[in-house]
């Protein structure tokens, strides 16, 4: 049982170093996409991921990644799977993705809506501070940008255009 | 560490990198290791034909979506309707898993894009129109994002298939921004010059009778759709119209010209080489 548990965090250690092949300066832990690692008395690693969206195109790589990384690691046994409930939230990027994602330029989301979702027509007020220069002063340009979970911003302050995580 | 290094970090120890940058056949299974039961008392056949539906609403709207790329007025406008199509594209993968797994034929997701024809689609007509100009595209957009949003909200809570479920939960994040979007472009145009406001009329009289056939099914969710659309019109300065109902029905098969083209090409590249994956 002892050796299980260990067992189990070693093998969620080394899952949780993968990088996110869209957004490599964070591994799958730090965007919360690593759900459950757990190894069965055979020894069989058992690993859930849950995509960010239903259109993520990483899905099948993060998952091949996991596995390889796990058989390599010792693991004869490895089983990936794929959770899709609760859906993913960006609340769920840890303190320490939001620093790496503001280190890249990438402005980390802001505390995800809850509810039932209202549409609103006035501007939608979001103070996003710039990762460059650190300015509030900053606009939206467009929603959607180079991947699914990112719009398109930039900062009137420093005049760089700049990705922000959108909350969802 | 500069960016550059830590996308470079990706090409590393990859000597067998066949899972990589293949996006194509040979990657199906969205719902791999999702647990595949359905409840006890559950009417299979009528949960696959539900699941392909709100599928091949997704796969249509997906396609025509996708055709306004080099074509839309902005970049910033082309790759947002590109990333709508793509979630919507992630939602068509997941519905059209779950009906293959849920009709017992256990086909993929392949087989329900590629290897049906027209007859076979059961998407709401609206979804199939010609693209037109973009107040058509946005209008139609606004329009079914907002019923969209509405029936998944509904399915997510209501529906007795847990994956189902799930899938309807996690598409109502991907639908509040379509329709934000779909919402704001209308309110501008309609809101914008002479011809921006005349373009959307135009859209809202030509969307409007394929509006009655969205709630054949789901009629409880009209009025909360409609006072969706209608929070929007008034906001632009536009008129919702009043229209007589084009009859026939898209979850019936019956479609109108504009769908076996679009499948025609959608579907060539895999019924050229029905046996090739890349």
């Amino acid at each position: 049982m002892v050796t299980t548990l260990l067992d189990a965090r070693r093998a969620r250690h080394i899952a949780a170093q993968v990088p996110d092949p869209e957004m490599p300066m964070l591994t799958l832990a730090d965007l919360g996409v690593l759900r459950e690692v757990e190894v069965g008395e055979d020894g069989t690693v058992v690993a859930s991921l849950t995509p960010t969206y239903s259109g993520c195109p990483a899905m099948a790589e993060m998952r091949a990644e996991v596995a390889a990384r796990l058989t390599d690691a010792g693991y004869a046994r490895v089983e990936i799977r794929t959770v899709l409930t609760p859906p993913w939230s960006s609340d769920w990027i840890t303190p320490a993705g939001r620093a790496k994602l503001a280190e890249h330029g990438i402005a980390p989301p802001g505390a995800a809506p809850r509810g039932p979702v209202k549409l609103t027509l006035s501007p939608i007020r979001r103070t996003v501070a710039c990762p460059r220069c650190g300015a509030t002063d900053t606009e939206e340009t467009s929603h959607f940008a180079a991947t699914s979970c990112k719009a398109l911003w930039r900062c009137r302050a420093c005049r760089e255009p700049f990705e922000y995580v959108k909350e969802i | 560490m500069s960016d550059d290094h830590v996308y470079l970090s990706l090409a590393e120890g990859h000597d067998d990198s066949d899972a990589r940058w293949a996006f194509g056949t040979g990657f199906e299974d969205p719902l791999h290791g999702v647990d595949q039961s359905v409840p006890e008392g559950t009417d299979t056949a009528q949960l696959a034909a539900y699941c392909l539906a709100l599928g091949d609403d997704a796969l249509v709207s997906a396609q025509r979506l996708a055709q306004w790329c080099t074509a839309a007025p902005e970049l910033e406008e082309e790759v947002a309707l590109a990333n709508i199509g793509l979630d919507l594209l992630g939602q068509t993968r997941l519905l059209y898993a779950r009906a293959g797994q849920v009709d017992g034929t256990g086909r993929g997701e392949d087989a329900y894009a590629y290897f049906r024809g027209a007859d076979a689609f059961r998407n709401v007509r609206l979804a199939e129109l010609p693209n037109g100009d973009f107040a058509f595209s946005i209008t139609r957009l606004l329009v079914l994002s907002s019923w969209r949003l509405a029936l998944f909200e509904r399915l997510a809570v209501t529906t007795s298939d847990p994956v189902l479920a799930a899938i309807a939960a996690k598409g109502v994040k991907e639908l509040a921004y379509h329709r934000q979007y779909a919402a704001e472009w209308a309110v501008r145009l309609g809101d914008g010059t002479e011809e921006s406001q005349r373009r959307m009329r135009d859209a809202l009289a030509a969307v409007a009778p394929y509006v009655d056939e969205l709630f054949a099914e789901t009629g409880e969710s009209k009025a909360e759709v409609l006072a969706v659309l209608r929070q929007v019109t008034d906001a632009a300065g536009l008129a919702w119209p009043e229209a007589a109902p084009v009859p026939g029905h898209g979850r019936d098969g019956d479609h109108t010209e504009h769908l076996a083209p679009l499948l025609t090409e959608l579907q060539s590249v895999a019924r050229a080489h029905p046996e090739a994956t890349w």
